[in-house]
C-alpha cells in the first residue's frame, strides 16, 4: 500500500499528464467521428455569439464580393424566371420540395485535415441536423450539430463527408470524398468503368441524395487516371471557392421524412 | 501572487480572443495559420509543482478546441507542451528547480530564448498536426505543416517575448 502512495507521489505530474492526454484524445477521436462527432462544439451561445460579433465586424471588407455574388444569383434567376418552364404562372403548379434557409457563415476553415463551419442560424430558425447546405456556386457542406441560435457544418473538405455525386452528362454516379490535399479540388470515387468520362465534365450532385437537390453544380473533372478496370484518381475542381464563403442556404427538404418512412420499410 | 494570477488570466483570456477570433482568420500564402497562443506557455511562471500549470494549459487549449471544432487536438498539444517544458528548460538553460522563483525567460540571452521556443513549438506543432491527420500516411504533410506553420508561430512569440522585454527596460 505505502508502495503505491510512493509510487503515485513520485510520479503524480506524469499520471496528470496521462490524464489529461487521455482525455483530450479521447475527444479528438470522438471529433474524427462522423455524427458523434463533438460533444462540444462552437454551436454554443458563448463562443458562437463571439464569433458572430467578430464576424460582423470583418464582414465589412468582404461587402463587395458578397455584393456581386448576389447580383449574379440574382441575374441567374431571372433568366430562369423569364424561361417557359418557370414563368411565373406556371409556378403555382410546379410542386415544391424544398424551402431554403439562408444564413451567415460565422466561423469558416478550409486548410484542416477536417473542416468544420459555424452558421449563424440554429433550431429556432428551422435548422436541423442533416440539412443539405449550399450557396449559389455549388455544395457548402451537411449540418452535423444544432443548437438553438447556432449550427455547426460538416464541410465538403471533411474526411467524414461522403457526397452523391453524378455526371451531368449521363446518370453514372460515384462519390465525393476530400483528401485533405488542396481545398480547391475534391476526389470522386466509385464511378463505374463503363462510364464515359472526359476532361472537363461537369459534376453535379445525384438524385439519389435527399438532402441536396437534383443538379445541384460541384466542379469539373481536372484530371483522372484509366485502367481495366477502374477509373482512379478522378480530380474534380469545385465551383465553389471554400476560402471565401459568406452566406449560405440550409435546405429543408419537405418530403424527407416521407422519403426516409420508406425507405425503413424496405 | 493575486495579482500575477489576475494578470495571467487576463493574458488568457486575451490569447484565447486573439487566436479565435483573429489568427485563425489568417492564412499566410494560403494555408499558413499560426498559432501564437502558445506564447501562453512562455508567460506562465515556472513552479515546480505543475499540476496547476497542467490543469491550465488543459482548459486553455480546449478553449482553442471549442472555438475551431477541432475536438482535443489543442488541448492535447497544449498540454505535452507544457509537461515537456520544464525538462527541455533544464536542458537548455541548465537550470535547477530551486532557480525558478527568481527566473524570467526575458532575462535570458536571445539566442536561448529562440532555441528553447523554437524546439517547444514544433513539438506542439507535431502533435497538433499529427492528432489531427491521425494517419501515418499523411506523415509527409504532417511534416511539411509542422514546419511551415511553426516557423512563423516562432517569429511571433519570440518577438512578442522581445517586446515586453523592450518595456521592462524603459520602465526601468
Amino acid at each position: 500500500m505505502q508502495q503505491i502512495a510512493y509510487f503515485i507521489e513520485k510520479y503524480k505530474y506524469f499520471l496528470l499528464f496521462l490524464l489529461l492526454e487521455i482525455i483530450a484524445i479521447g475527444f479528438t477521436i470522438q471529433s474524427h467521428s462522423y455524427h458523434k462527432s463533438q460533444f462540444f462544439n462552437s454551436a454554443n451561445a458563448i463562443s458562437g455569439g463571439l464569433l458572430e460579433k467578430s464576424t460582423s465586424i470583418f464582414e465589412y471588407g468582404v461587402l463587395k464580393k458578397d455584393n456581386q455574388r448576389l447580383a449574379e444569383e440574382n441575374a441567374r434567376l431571372r433568366s430562369l424566371v423569364s424561361s417557359d418552364s418557370l414563368h411565373p404562372e406556371n409556378i403555382g403548379s410546379l410542386s415544391i420540395e424544398n424551402k431554403y434557409i439562408s444564413a451567415k457563415v460565422i466561423q469558416n476553415s478550409y486548410t484542416k485535415r477536417n473542416n468544420i463551419l459555424t452558421i449563424n442560424k440554429g433550431r429556432l430558425d428551422g435548422i436541423a441536423i442533416d440539412m443539405g447546405v449550399v450557396n449559389n456556386t455549388g455544395i457548402i457542406g451537411v449540418v452535423n450539430k444544432v443548437s438553438n441560435n447556432y449550427a455547426t457544418v460538416l464541410s465538403v473538405l471533411n474526411s467524414n463527408s461522403k457526397i452523391n455525386a453524378r455526371l451531368k452528362k449521363n446518370n453514372y454516379f460515384g462519390t465525393l470524398t476530400w483528401n485533405g490535399q488542396n481545398y480547391r479540388f475534391s476526389q470522386l470515387l466509385d464511378i463505374q468503368r463503363q462510364a464515359d468520362i472526359q476532361i472537363g465534365d461537369t459534376i453535379v450532385s445525384g438524385g439519389k441524395s435527399i438532402l441536396f437537390p437534383d443538379n445541384t453544380p460541384i466542379g469539373i473533372i481536372k484530371s483522372f487516371d484509366a485502367t481495366n478496370k477502374s477509373y482512379d484518381n478522378i480530380e474534380v475542381e469545385l465551383f465553389m471557392d471554400m476560402s471565401n464563403i459568406g452566406y449560405v442556404y440550409a435546405i429543408q427538404n419537405i418530403d424527407k421524412e416521407e422519403i426516409l418512412e420508406l425507405q425503413k420499410n424496405d | 501572487m493575486t495579482r500575477d494570477t489576475l494578470i495571467l488570466a487576463f493574458w488568457l483570456v486575451l490569447l484565447v480572443l486573439i487566436q479565435t477570433l483573429v489568427l485563425n482568420h489568417i492564412y499566410f500564402f494560403g494555408f499558413i495559420n499560426p498559432n501564437l497562443y502558445l506564447l501562453f506557455i512562455f508567460l506562465y511562471p515556472f513552479e515546480t509543482k505543475r499540476s496547476n500549470f497542467l490543469i491550465v494549459s488543459f482548459l486553455f487549449g480546449f478553449c482553442i478546441d471549442i472555438f475551431s471544432n477541432t475536438g482535443g487536438v489543442n488541448a492535447a498539444a497544449t498540454v505535452a507542451t507544457a509537461y515537456f517544458s520544464l525538462p527541455i528548460l533544464n536542458l537548455i538553460l541548465n537550470k535547477q528547480d530551486n532557480d525558478f522563483k527568481l527566473f524570467k525567460l526575458n532575462n535570458e540571452p536571445v539566442i536561448r530564448i529562440v532555441t528553447y521556443v523554437t524546439i517547444l513549438t514544433f513539438l506542439h506543432h507535431f502533435i497538433l498536426f499529427g492528432l489531427e491527420y491521425f494517419n501515418l500516411k499523411e506523415i509527409g504533410t504532417i511534416l511539411f505543416k509542422t514546419f511551415t506553420n511553426g516557423l512563423f508561430t516562432i517569429v511571433l512569440i519570440v518577438l512578442s517575448i522581445l517586446l515586453t522585454r523592450k518595456n521592462k527596460f524603459m520602465n526601468q
